[in-house]
């Protein structure tokens, strides 16, 4: 340090809204070459898009420190106010300017919203108003690093205070090695608005101590532990056999942020074991498989429904309102459908509370094949419902169309027959028995619609479709659809 | 009419055709109507492989009504003029002739006659030339013909002009010999009767013998979809293994069973909204259990269960938003969860085949639902070695021998594994699921007992039933734009027997 004091950097009460951590170091006397330069913002990228989650919890910024004299203001101020000339370009712009601008920047328009609608943006100092940077935007041009730069001043600003630091170990950690005094990291002191300073960055080493017979039991192999401490120590973890013989201390540096377990040492003694040399086993665990009720009798009745010569499909779950509404004649607040928040297009804007569009919409699609054409499908569909624990539950539906020249309402009336046969739902009013009954509803041809009741509550419906619901679905010729619940029958 | 006179003509034709006949070649040869080859060609058809008709669309050029009336009797200008006496006729009467007034501007415009207006008794038109050429007569003529090919295009766009000529386009059959041609066609075939049997009169009658080659008459019965054909196969696997099936009806999920009880913090990228779909009704789940929500909350933000935690301020509001649940992970999170209520622990193997939800970038494999394949064994003192061991036997089943493991990473297994199998057909590794333990951050805060460890694995439904089955495009196979003539079509699922030959796709 040359004149005997660490750069200082002070945090103002204004980042507090907005983004109110920061830390910082120093490289002194590092060495760029062109390989070295690039990997140092190759580094700061990568960070920049995972860790950092994006720039959205840390942002980097990297300064020539020989441009610049401290100590350092990070605050936040109103982005009329801000008027600097950002990274490679010739002219200084307000704040506001910037924002314009990045807007067609296929780099940085994605990490305009990070602060685009906050009333002050985060701007960092140094002591003679020259603007490092823009956080988590753009540096500044004055301070850029280059390959002749000497002395790199590292700022990590953001919302997550862990990350930040983690974010600065990091850099640092891996381009120390270029410094002149090799591996030797400058401090800087930060003060945050409450007065309260730290120095960073914190480099902490921490020791763990995990029973070596604890990793053999959960890798699966049986290893000395002293083979075991040096497993861990070729996968940069120094580990060495302590205590009783049994134990393992073992150094994890801070470029390891991701061991917060012993499971996490346990993976890297396993990866230096190497997986395909660990003996595979079977365990001993005896148990009796049961099936998912609903589950066994969908099977059972979908191989019945193509044995009775109706064809399965598989159809999307999600689709548009017009699809369950509109397009059936109903209206989509009656549906107690489930709906999507910001769905990309249409077809994303609810979660169907029928099978039957899917089908219909599986026939338009299919129009150059002969007729007639049947069609079936056994799966879920999903309604609001305030008595589950998030609101909304799926109830399994078996739904068969028959689309012909002639509509074939007594060939979908044989099925609903056939399905209460194989399901042993005697026909008649008495109990446990079905019926059906002439119902009518905006889907259906009048007079050519019922209701069918079984087991004492209404399980759905079948009948001739509305025209209107042939054409809103780009058909042309009379069909008919059955669709039950078939949870009563479990 | 197999056995008409024309069907016959036709065989014969053809015998001493080279390559083929055409239809309306034909037709005009004969002297017949296209419609009677037609019909000839059609029953010769229904007889089996004895021709092949091509379906052909040609034009031909011929001569309206008001054209063929000119071809017989000239066009109208030709006979205004011819009606022109030495002395000339008066226009007034010229124009009351059938041809009068279409033929007088023709005439004139071709100078064949003149109007003299200051005759005495008014205009009257005189011949210009003695005799004149009715080219538009002998060009229609050469169509009636048949060689309208004489006619250069501007000819031809003239009639056409005129509507005398038009352009008519003929379905014609390009006739060639089948697999079975004879010139001789056979009577209906006899087939066995009930009155042969009782009479045994079969014993006297000729039957022709049977055309093997030819394909029988499909069965009409219905189909199962492929995919679900895969995963009963799928499930009959994970029974024969012991493993009971999880209840994975319901689609919507809160955060908190989907990502916070596993151990996935708050501030992932997966929890973004770009890759999954959240929901603005119902938008949140009112019910979670709150003891566990606690333990929860205080893993992630200050770490306990020996673990140091993600130290970051953890958000009941952001653990209730709901979504569509982007893995089954979170059907096993709950039913590990009432595993660990029960007193004391009993070992369980559970699996799960259902669809999940992304908010991805959609292409030809990738569509926004898919469905997982979901296995899990909860026991004591299991190891990564039992995890690759059942990972063996699961894939054996599979018909996948030859597997390779390597490190991988979830946010909440440790260690992770994605499993490989070397593929014949594409000669590389490819991978075919990922795996690995529950974290202790996940397990513990539930309530099971410390040594238990649960090994877990996953892989897609669509991806094996894709390579299966030869399919390239997802949406072929999944949702409504199916091909319902692959579904037709496809072959019972058999995951353990050699790949069959590639399946014809044929356009739906």
């Amino acid at each position: 340090m040359p004149n005997g004091e660490i750069q200082k950097l002070i945090i103002t009460e204004e980042t507090a809204k907005i983004r109110p951590y920061a830390v910082a170091a120093v490289l002194r006397n590092i060495k760029f070459t062109k390989d070295r330069y690039d990997s140092f913002m190759e580094l700061q990228e990568k960070l920049h898009q995972n860790i950092c989650r994006k720039r959205a919890l840390v942002a980097i910024g990297t300064h020539d420190l020989d441009t610049l004299s401290g100590p350092f203001t990070y605050t936040a101020k109103r982005p009329s106010d801000i008027k600097f000339k950002p990274l490679n370009k010739t002219k200084e712009y307000t704040a506001c300017e910037l924002m314009n601008i990045y807007k067609t920047d296929n780099h940085l328009k994605h990490y305009l919203h990070i602060i685009e609608n906050k009333p002050l943006y985060p701007v960092i100092y140094d002591s003679n108003g020259v603007i490092l940077s823009m956080p988590p935007i753009i540096n500044g041009n004055h301070s850029k690093i280059t390959v002749n730069t000497k002395n790199v001043f590292i700022e990590c600003t953001g919302t997550d205070f862990t990350k930040a630091k983690i974010v600065l170990d990091v850099i640092v950690t891996m381009f120390s090695e270029y410094c002149e005094n090799q591996f030797m990291v400058e401090a800087a002191e930060v003060v945050f608005p409450n007065g309260k300073s730290y120095t960073f960055p914190e480099l902490a080493y921490r020791k763990e101590i995990v029973r070596a017979d604890l990793i053999n039991k959960k890798v699966g192999i049986r290893e000395t532990p002293e083979n075991i401490a040096k497993l861990l120590t070729r996968m940069c973890l120094k580990s060495e056999v302590i205590g009783d013989g049994n134990q393992i201390e073992i150094e994890i540096p801070p470029t390891r942020a991701d061991i917060i377990h012993a499971c996490d040492i346990v993976e890297d003694a396993a990866i230096a074991y190497g997986y395909n040399n660990i003996q595979m086993t079977l365990p001993k665990t005896y148990t009796i498989a049961n099936q998912f009720p609903l589950n066994k009798l969908t099977e059972l009745l979908r191989h019945d429904m193509a044995a009775a010569g109706f064809t399965e499909v598989l159809t999307f779950a999600l689709c548009s309102q017009e699809d369950i509404a509109d397009k059936l004649g109903l209206d989509i607040s009656a549906t107690e459908a489930v709906h999507i928040s910001n769905p990309k297009t249409a077809e994303f804007q609810v979660a169907r509370t029928t099978l039957l569009p899917g089908l219909l919409k599986t026939i338009a699609a299919n129009r150059k094949m002969p007729l007639p054409l049947k069609l079936f499908e056994i799966s879920d569909i999903v309604v609001k419902d305030s008595s589950r624990d998030v609101g909304a539950r799926n109830y399994r539906h078996l739904c068969a169309v028959y689309y012909n020249k002639n509509p074939g309402f007594e060939i979908i009336h044989g099925l609903l027959d056939r399905v209460m046969q194989l399901l042993n739902v005697p026909p008649g009013e008495k109990k446990g028995g079905y019926v059906i009954k002439a119902s009518e509803g905006p889907a259906f041809f009048p007079g050519r619609c019922a209701e069918i009741f079984a087991r004492g509550q209404s399980i759905g419906k079948l009948g001739v479709l509305h025209p209107d619901v042939i054409t809103k679905f780009e058909l042309t010729m009379p069909c008919s659809s059955l669709e039950i619940n078939i949870e009563p029958f479990l | 009419m197999a056995d008409g006179p024309v069907a016959e003509v036709l065989l014969r034709q053809l015998e001493a055709a080279d390559g083929g006949l055409d239809s309306a070649d034909l037709a005009a040869k004969l002297g017949v109507d296209h419609q009677a080859v037609v019909g000839a060609v059609k029953s010769l058809q229904a007889l089996g492989e004895i021709i092949e008709a091509e379906l052909r669309s040609t034009k031909r050029w011929e001569l309206t009504a008001e054209g063929e009336e000119m071809a017989r009797e000239g066009s109208h200008e030709a006979r205004v003029f011819r009606s022109i006496p030495q002395e000339g006729l008066a226009q007034s009467e010229l124009m009351r002739l059938p041809s009068g007034k279409v033929g007088f501007s023709k005439a004139m415009s071709n100078k064949w006659i003149r109007v003299d207006k200051s005759a005495a008794d008014g205009p009257r038109v005189f011949r210009v030339v003695d005799s004149v050429e009715d080219e538009v007569h002998r060009r229609l003529q050469l169509v009636q013909g048949g060689q309208v090919e004489k006619l250069g295009e501007k000819e031809r766009s003239e009639l056409r002009k005129r509507k005398l000529l038009t352009e008519v386009t003929l379905k014609t059959y390009w006739v060639s010999k089948g697999s079975a041609f004879s010139t001789s066609i056979s009577k209906q075939e006899t087939e066995l009767s009930p009155e042969m049997i009782s009479s045994g009169s079969w014993r006297d009658r000729p039957f022709k013998p049977y055309n093997f080659l030819a394909h029988g008459v499909l069965p009409d019965g219905g189909h199962l979809h492929p995919l679900l054909k895969v995963r009963t196969q799928f499930r009959q696997i994970f029974l024969e293994m012991g493993f009971t099936e999880m209840p994975t009806d319901n689609f919507i999920e809160s955060s908190f069973w989907n990502f916070d009880a596993l151990f996935q913090p708050q501030q992932h990228p997966a929890r973004d909204q770009h890759d999954t779909f959240f929901l603005r009704d119902p938008a949140e789940a009112l019910q979670l259990p709150m003891d566990y929500v606690h333990r929860v909350k205080r893993t992630h933000s200050q770490g306990g269960y020996g673990s140091q935690g993600y130290k970051y301020t953890w958000k009941l509001e952001e653990a209730r938003k709901n979504l569509l649940r982007t893995h089954t992970t979170s059907a096993s999170a709950r039913a590990l969860y009432r595993l660990a209520q029960k007193k004391p622990f009993t070992p369980a193997k559970y699996f799960s085949i259902d669809r999940v939800f992304r908010n991805e970038t959609l292409d030809a494999t990738h569509l926004a639902e898919f469905h997982q394949i979901e296995g899990v064994v909860a026991d004591h003192g299991l190891t990564l070695g039992h995890l690759m061991g059942i990972l063996r036997e699961f894939f054996t089943k599979l018909g996948i021998t030859q597997l390779r493991f390597k490190p991988a990473y979830n946010p909440y297994t440790e260690p992770s594994m994605e499993v490989f199998s070397y593929h014949q057909g594409l000669k590389k590794w490819v991978e075919v699921g990922n795996s690995g333990l529950f974290r202790p951050e996940m397990l513990l805060p539930m309530g099971l007992p410390e040594n238990v460890s649960v090994i877990a694995w996953g892989l897609s439904l669509e991806r094996p039933t894709m390579i299966k089955y030869g399919i390239n495009n997802i949406r072929e196979l999944v949702g409504h734009k199916v091909n319902l003539q692959m579904v037709y079509d496809g072959p019972l699922c058999r995951l353990d027997a050699e790949p069959g030959p590639p399946q014809t796709q044929g356009a739906a």
